[in-house]
């Protein structure tokens, strides 16, 4: 595939301005899909989660799931949207085999939530105002394995393998209006946006908001036009991408390919295009328009949802505090310095320091975890820090067990490397592996006399008030006892038995 | 309007990978094209003062509990498939990604 030209993305930027828009698609975590009552799981064995519903086998019929409507409402109402005095289910017709029935049941021209804010801030503490258009229900699709061909994708394939638990899992489509005026950090502030989208449906608890399952996924509009420029570029849509890195990546990637073309007078083309993490680029997809006919039309199966204004105010008192009061309280109460905040936003682990506190860990110590040995541990196998086995209850144990003594910072990193590999709850590998610091005083007085006696001369030191002259001892008892002692105590100790021998 | 011959009423079958005796296709023909005649009088009745409706009695907020209920089995799932692999539905080679 011939590689893309770029153009140096300050020059871009220098040249242009850029104009994103952002599709976020939100899985929702009910128990049953949105028309049926097939479970709504993750990972089970290919369609063992479908019936005549999601199959769409000729005469079966949808019935709404009231807890998707009453998230859905949720998510509206945590966006600041107005919520529809009446809301429509519409047939969304396309032929690909991701859906068995040829129509997609979605929201048109009514959707359930309209007109709504976010404030988001950016990795450099400015805070952009970003409107949203709609957040309308639907379904999700089937999944696609394609088969054979040189590259395993889809181009060359020889077949593909069609799995439907998937389909028919209710989602949410939260779209914004074009965004202006983000400049060079419009790349962060996508990113950042997607954050805080995955931020609040986590706190609402309607999504497991676990974006490498596909729970949250975003489609990123970019267009740029020159400086100066009314009318407004066109716009490319990049799907697939599935991390808040990629986001980043994408949005940038798509600047600087489109900000090359038109320097050299080239047109862009209105098209869907692909992300690839591998390859840090975009590909084509098909050529798009806003004419797109998916013949639209009411669903006649489903009835209107018309939500009292008692039930809409009764989600609204449910609701828990937005991102940005939550940062703010969280930021105070765990006196965090701006710094040091602002590093556990972008690094993404906010929740997660936020659960190993509530866990009962002080936040200091649950913030060096996280955003240290955590996060370099991620980095050097190449993970996302949330695809590591460990509970922020996990990280909490381990930071009681380093306050309380028990453990050293480096017994504990051992600790954290056994949790990782899967060998159970902190306390019981400290057990396992008798890795705690001795704290017998007996055992390490033992090795202490025993020390000082083969060397005399350092015990003469330390009586005449040599203090330094302790360390040779002190190395030899933590050689002694295996590293398993706490070096301050040893030294207390060493210093004391000197005077009484 | 156009007419509901034989030749339209097997490619519609086929598309909807029904079996239709050669009997069936006659009678079919007929039946649809009566169909499609009584939909289009509809048109007559359109107006700016008549609304689009897309149901006969005014009902909403028709919910169902979120209780996960028996799903077919895989091998129910599959039963009517015309070809399948691993579990799952075997399709042709999809050329357009969207
Ligand atoms: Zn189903």
């Amino acid at each position: 595939m011939a590689k893309d030209q770029l153009m140096d993305y300050q020059k871009a930027l220098d040249a242009y301005e850029v104009v994103i828009g952002l599709e976020v698609h939100v899985e929702l975590n009910t128990n049953t899909k949105m028309f049926c009552g097939c479970a709504n799981v993750f990972g089970d064995e290919p369609n063992t989660n479908v019936c005549p519903n999601c199959l769409g086998f000729p005469g079966a019929m949808p019935a709404v799931n009231g807890k998707a409507i009453e998230n859905s409402i949720k998510i509206g109402l945590a966006l600041d949207c107005q919520i529809a005095a009446t809301g429509r289910f519409a047939r969304k017709n396309y032929f690909y085999p991701d859906l068995a029935k040829n129509f997609q049941t979605s929201q048109y021209d009514e959707p359930i939530a309209f007109e709504g804010t976010i404030d988001i801030e950016v990795p450099s503490g400015k805070v952009f105002t970003v409107a949203i258009e709609r957040a309308h229900m639907e379904e999700d699709a089937g999944k696609l394995t394609h088969v054979g061909g040189s590259t395993g994708r889809i181009q060359g394939a020889e077949f593909s393998l069609v799995d439907f638990n998937r389909a028919g899992v209710p989602l949410v489509e939260i779209v914004t209006k074009p965004i202006y005026g983000a400049g060079d950090e419009a790349p962060e502030l996508a990113a950042a946006y997607v954050r805080s989208i995955r931020e609040i449906v986590k706190n609402l608890g309607v999504s497991d908001a676990r974006m490498e399952r596909g729970n949250v996924r975003c489609d990123a509009n970019v267009s740029i036009r020159p400086k100066g420029q009314e009318k407004l570029g066109t716009r490319t849509e990049t799907k697939n991408v599935n991390s808040l890195r990629s986001i980043e990546r994408a949005v940038k990637y798509e600047i600087q390919r489109q900000a090359h073309l038109l320097s050299q007078g080239t047109a862009i083309i209105q098209e869907t295009r692909h992300w690839h993490e591998d390859r840090g680029a975009t590909s084509s997809g098909r050529p798009k328009s806003d004419a797109d006919d998916y013949r639209y039309f009411p669903e006649p199966d489903l009835v209107p949802i018309q939500p009292s204004k008692e039930w809409i105010e009764q989600l609204r008192a449910t609701l828990p505090e937005k991102p940005a009061i939550r940062r703010k309280r969280l930021q105070e109460l765990w006196v965090f310095s701006d710094l040091e905040f602002r590093d556990v936003v972008n690094s993404d682990l906010l929740d997660e320091i936020d659960d190993t506190v509530k866990a009962g860990a002080k936040p200091q110590a649950a913030r060096k975890w996280w955003t240290g040995e955590l996060a370099r541990i991620a980095n050097s196998e190449d993970k996302d820090i949330a695809e590591l086995s460990i509970t922020p209850t996990q990280v909490a144990q381990i930071a009681a067990l380093v306050e309380s003594g028990k453990l050293t910072d480096r017994l504990a990193r051992e600790v954290l490397t056994c949790v990782l590999a899967g060998e159970g709850n902190p306390e019981e590998i400290v057990a396992k592996r008798g890795l705690e610091v001795v704290s017998d005083d007996g055992a390490l007085l033992a090795a202490i006399d025993q020390v000082l006696s083969e060397q005399p001369d350092v015990l003469e030191k330390i009586r005449e008030g040599k203090l330094q002259a302790a360390g040779a001892v002190i190395g030899a008892v933590m050689k002694a006892m295996a590293g398993s002692a706490d070096a301050a105590r040893v030294r207390e100790l060493v210093i004391q038995r000197a005077n009484e021998l | 309007m156009s007419e509901i011959t034989p030749e339209l009423v097997r490619h519609l079958a086929a598309l909807a990978r029904i079996e239709v005796s050669e009997a069936e296709v006659a009678q079919f023909a007929s039946q649809l094209a009566l169909i499609v005649e009584s939909v289009a009088t509809v048109k007559a009745a359109v107006s700016d003062e008549i609304f689009a409706t897309s149901h006969p009695i005014p009902m909403a907020n028709v919910f169902r509990e979120d209780v996960v209920k028996p799903s077919l089995t895989q091998a129910q799932a599959l039963s009517g498939a015309a070809d399948s692999e691993s579990g799952r539905f075997k399709v042709s080679a999809i050329l357009d990604e969207d």
